[in-house]
């Protein structure tokens, strides 16, 4: 907070005086708004009206239109692809109407600090985003980021930020961030990765590559060759390691790879299959399910290596798990009943109980970053993606399709992202939904895609 | 899908296995001739499969080399054990033969429930072959969830055929 007031300081003769400053990148939650109350309130669940709120989102400006790592076609160039990013961002999720910079007029640089509202007004826009881009010396970019309400011709948000050209598109996403989180009150969510399964080839021979993107789907990289099998990934909290299943040697089992050195090790030293990989929230811990004679338990391992705890020991099959936000809980699958349900249990193993109690089978339970929802896939003859309260009431089902599965949670709990196959082909692709249900869009992925892991936001 | 292996069972006709057909006739039409699964090396050639050969072992189990399973239930059934028996009596007549058990479920589960499904499906038909006399040494299982469907529909039938533990002879 305290740096974020200093960059206020710096930006209250910005853009002019904010030339070449040093304007460290903020991390995580430092990046929201200083100044409460006087916004918007309202959430992505119950507010229907927010679908009417238009934002005019025209091309950040430039000082002198200079070359950039970044862009082909310089600064100015830039600037106009970095109001497209965030005008997409914020599309399509139920909350507002944004309108990009090719069907709205160019502002000046000396307009980025001093809109010419009328401009605006007459457009019908109420909300205004203004930025711009300016190439540094040093060849990284300063990036400054406005939301101004049109009616009250005032600013409601500012913020800049300092990017290798490189991240030009974290820098939109840090836009898109603060407006979005100055507009609703929520935390913000652009600003992370994504790791999934990528899939080509027949239904009956599928090619699986683990893969990673940002969340909009662009800087999309494959990981892995495609020669051994790879599924169900998740991402390391720091986003410096990934955990995934791989058939290589045809022994399916989880590997900790390190995406700085490419290196990669077992999850335990074990010829044992081991599957469902995941996290704790603060990356220390690692749960892996594991078989053994055909009874599959869930164990806890350092994220360091070392022994493994075993978590559950029934003779029914005990797989996945998802941590609550503070790691005191966890949440899992079990069969222990007959079918496939969800149950509790204390981090330590303790206290199992059964949470999912309305027909049907329940499956894939992920705890959501707030801790006030359990996303699960509902199998009713269908495969839905549904979410409940953690005391396993409040089910409500966001999707109906034929089969939609393994939900992952934005990192501020308001959006679920998960996986529909296609009746038939076996086609696979991503999928997003707000907590209404109402707000449901395909997230593009260059080849078809599965097994969806959302990671927080970026450090 | 039982039904499958009993008509193969029963047009092969060399086997008294006193197969249980609790299963056998129910509402599906006969399927279609399964042909598609079984590889193409088993074709007869003039001098017949080498033994140890994967062709030779699905010749001499009469293609009973495929144990199918109930939704979600991964029991051997009096089906399912006949074509054990068969898989077993190969086994200890070929001693330097070992196998892979592979097991497998329909489209129609969760990834990781299905892989952990698949893994008991396999383990289910190695802990009968062991029961019958072979070395669990000479047995090695992996699952592979819903990865591999041998029948690439979505409906009843195709899962039925999907939901399967395959043995896999390695010399």
């Amino acid at each position: 907070m305290k740096r974020l007031f200093v960059l206020i300081i710096l930006f209250i003769a910005a853009p002019l005086s904010a030339q070449d400053q040093e304007m460290p990148m903020p991390t995580g939650g430092e990046a929201e708004v200083a100044e409460d109350g006087g916004g918007l309130s309202g959430s992505v669940s119950d507010d229907g009206d927010w679908e009417d709120l238009s934002i005019a989102i025209p091309g950040f400006a430039t000082d002198r239109d200079q070359p950039t790592a970044a862009s082909s076609g310089g600064t100015s160039a830039l600037g106009k692809e970095l109001a497209r990013v965030i005008t997409a961002d914020l599309k399509n999720n139920g909350l507002f109407r944004p309108t990009g910079p090719d069907a709205l007029p160019q502002p000046r640089f000396a307009q980025i600090s001093a809109p010419a509202f009328s401009t605006w007004s007459g457009r019908s826009a109420e909300m205004l985003v203004h930025g711009y881009v300016k190439a540094r010396v040093d060849g990284r970019l300063t990036v400054g980021c406005y939301l101004y309400d049109v009616a009250l011709q005032d600013e409601l948000a500012r913020d800049g930020w300092v990017v290798p050209p490189t991240d030009w598109r974290r820098a939109a996403h840090k836009c898109a961030d603060l407006i979005y989180s100055r507009l609703t009150g929520e935390s913000p969510f652009f600003d992370s990765r994504i790791a999934y399964i990528a899939e080509t080839g027949p239904k009956g021979n599928r090619t699986k590559r683990l893969a990673i993107m940002d969340s909009d789907g662009a800087n999309h990289r494959f990981i892995t060759t495609g020669r051994s099998k790879a599924l169900t990934p998740r991402y390391s909290p720091d986003y410096k390691q990934l955990l995934y299943l791989s058939y290589t040697d045809d022994n399916p089992r989880i590997y900790v790879y390190d995406i700085g050195t490419g290196r990669q090790r077992l999850v335990t030293e074990s010829t044992n299959p081991t599957f469902a990989p995941r996290w704790s929230p603060d990356g220390r811990w690692i749960l892996y399910s594991m078989a053994v004679g055909g009874n599959t338990d869930i164990y806890r391992v350092s994220a360091q290596g070392g022994p493994s705890v075993r978590l559950t020991d029934t003779p029914g099959i005990d797989i996945g798990g998802s941590y609550s936000p503070d790691g005191r809980k966890i949440v899992f699958e079990s069969d222990r009943s007959g079918s496939q349900q969800i149950y509790v249990m204390n981090a330590d193993g303790s206290g199992q109980k059964r949470l999912s109690f309305f027909g049907g089978r329940a499956a894939t339970p992920e705890w959501s970053p707030r801790g006030d929802q359990i996303a699960f896939t509902h199998i009713t003859g269908d495969f839905r993606v549904a979410v409940m309260n953690p005391q396993g009431g409040g089910r409500r089902h966001l999707t109906n399709s034929w089969q939609d599965e393994a939900p992952t949670w934005s990192p501020n709990g308001r959006i679920v992202q998960f996986f529909r196959t296609e009746r038939n082909s076996g086609r696979t692709s991503l999928w997003q939904v707000d907590l209404t249900g109402d707000n449901e869009r395909r997230l593009p992925t260059p080849v078809d895609a599965s097994d969806p892991a959302w990671g927080p936001v970026l450090p | 899908m039982k039904r499958v292996v009993l008509i193969s069972m029963l047009s092969a006709g060399s086997l008294a296995l006193g197969a249980c057909s609790k299963k056998a006739p129910e509402e599906l039409p006969p399927p279609p001739v399964d042909t598609s699964v079984t590889t193409p090396t088993a074709s007869p050639t003039p001098t017949g499969p080498v033994p140890g050969t994967q062709a030779h072992f699905e010749n001499a189990v009469n293609g009973q080399n495929v144990i199918y399973f109930d939704t979600d239930q991964y029991n051997v059934d009096g089906v399912d054990a006949a074509a054990l028996q068969t898989q077993a009596q190969y086994l200890m007549q070929y001693s330097n033969v070992n196998a892979t058990i592979q097991g497998h479920t329909d489209e129609r589960g969760t990834r990781d429930y299905n892989l952990a499904l698949g893994e008991r499906r396999a383990n289910s038909a190695k802990n009968y072959l062991v029961g019958l006399g072979v070395p669990a040494t000479r047995l090695r299982t992996v699952s592979y969830g819903k990865e591999q469907p041998v029948a690439l529909g979505s409906n009843a039938q195709a899962w039925s055929q999907n939901r399967r533990a395959a043995t896999i002879v390695i010399n």
